[in-house]
């Protein structure tokens, strides 16, 4: 990762390495539900998080002053640093990135309703803190203690490949010695399903099917992810298990369309290849792609325009894991690094669920059926959100 | 003693929102000390008990309000 470009050209940061992942997400709680959950077609019915007890992480109070987002951003980052084990960094020195898509949309939609009915005294005094995008970080900074750099990122789709690329880049400069990195989104309630719905953005067919000629639109999801993002050489300190290293991150604008991508994909493409460039790594190094591959007929088709412009052809082998996990928006990008991160770790490249029928238009290697194995190097992590915000992430092995 | 079913229905409400078990919710336990509940939890409290005695308790009558006595003598004077 790099700091900038000096006078001498590329200024390189500190190596950042991946040391522990949380998972909340409806096809599994934790990393190996989740991993499992990826091998399998996507399960029946409505993305949710259905087994999420909220009780294993906050008290009977705080439930209910906590929206389900929050909820979320602290269960993904308990676990995540757990899996990483002691820590020991110094707390002034540890921080957060967090991101969402919308925040608690369920409360504010609840408390709308009570202003509607009861009027404005009965309004919660909590919906604020309970509504803020802000309020996963906070919960995250509180439940770990740590005061360093705590901020939100809410970039829609793209805003959890944001925050972990935000969070890296806090330990890359050298302000941290670690961060929690991640997302989360609970944003399936009435109001927002019926207007992604009006958007014509959802699948009528409510299935999952990146890439494949049928796609019809997203579906909906919720849940969330969060890393530990570790310097290297506090990580072989302590001896800590590195799963991978975050070699480089992109982030640029479609300036173009508020919902819409750029004809061609030309935002993302910049986008991977700043990524790349960030990361030092030619774009014949890249092994893999965790594309954003939302099952919408346009983002498809623009990111693999995209993708064909910086890789050429044959491109390296894609997957889309919404096909299994629908789209969890601000979580998106959290539950995709964690998907890329595992895809190092286990050899083998997850299969995108629903896929049968190629494009003609689209001429990618797309993984599908079942995983596929492969000698782990460099991978590319994409997320493209409403806005034309677009966020890459180049993850790799683990330093020998 | 307020023993009475005013009270039962005011220890409910606490209970509810404050989410403490009700032999804490006595006329002597003090809402912060005792209940762990902070201004927000008493704003909320206070919805929760004008809803349930159909009542208005104006904010400034809450100052000095320390504990469940208290705040129970204020609701049912207004009852």
């Amino acid at each position: 990762m790099l700091l900038g470009v000096g006078p001498d050209g590329p200024v390189q940061g500190r190596r950042v390495v991946i040391t522990g992942m949380g998972v909340v997400s409806c096809c599994g709680i934790g990393l190996d539900p989740f991993w499992d959950g990826l091998q399998k077609p996507a399960p029946e019915g409505e993305h949710r998080v259905l087994d999420f007890d909220p009780t294993a992480w906050f008290g009977p109070k705080e439930v209910r002053r906590v929206d389900r987002f929050a909820q979320f951003s602290v269960a993904a980052a308990d676990m995540a640093l757990v899996d990483a084990g002691e820590i020991g960094a110094d707390p002034d020195r540890s921080g957060v990135v967090f991101a969402t898509g919308v925040g608690g949309l369920e409360t504010l939609q609840d408390q709308i309703g009570v202003f509607h009915e009861k009027g404005p005294r009965r309004v919660s005094p909590f919906l604020i803190p309970m509504m803020m995008v802000n309020a996963g970080a906070a919960h995250v900074s509180m439940h770990a203690g740590w005061h360093g750099p705590c901020e939100t990122i809410a970039t829609a789709c793209a805003a959890g490949t944001h925050a972990i690329a935000a969070a890296a880049r806090l330990v890359s400069t050298g302000r941290c010695d670690v961060t929690l990195g991640g997302g989360a989104e609970a944003a399936m309630v009435g109001i927002g399903l019926a207007a992604f719905g009006n958007m014509t953005a959802l699948s009528n067919e409510g299935i999952s099917r990146p890439f494949d000629a049928r796609r019809d639109g997203f579906v909906c999801a919720e849940g969330g992810a969060a890393l530990v993002l570790e310097d290297l050489d506090h990580a072989r300190r302590r001896g800590a298990r590195i799963y991978a290293e975050l070699l480089g991150a992109g982030s640029t604008a479609d300036a173009h369309h508020i919902t819409a991508p750029a004809p061609g994909g030309n935002g993302a493409a910049a986008c991977m290849e700043l990524a790349l460039a960030d990361a030092g790594v030619p774009p014949t190094a890249i092994g893999h792609i965790n594309a954003h591959g939302t099952s919408t007929p346009l983002n498809d088709l623009a990111e693999a325009q995209a993708i064909e412009k910086v890789f050429g052809s044959p491109a390296p082998p894609v997957t889309s894991i919404k096909g299994v996990t629908g789209h969890a928006l601000g979580g998106a990008g959290a539950l995709e690094a964690v998907a890329t991160t595992l895809t190092i770790d286990r050899r083998l490249i997850p299969p995108t669920a629903g896929y049968e029928q190629p494009d003609p238009e689209i001429h990618l290697d797309v993984v599908h059926g079942q995983s596929r194995s492969w000698d782990p190097a460099p991978a590319l992590s994409n997320s493209f959100g409403f806005g034309g915000h677009n966020g890459c992430l180049v993850i790799g092995p683990p330093p020998s | 003693m307020p023993e009475d079913a005013s009270f039962d229905k005011f220890k409910a409400c606490a209970i509810d929102v404050l989410q403490v078990p009700a032999d804490k919710v006595v006329p002597d336990a003090r809402f912060g000390d005792d209940l762990d509940a902070d201004s927000l939890d008493l704003v909320e409290l206070v919805m929760a008990l004008e809803e349930a005695f159909d009542v208005t308790v104006d904010e400034s009558e809450l100052e000095g309000i320390e504990t469940v006595g208290q705040a129970y003598d204020l609701i049912s004077a207004k009852l």
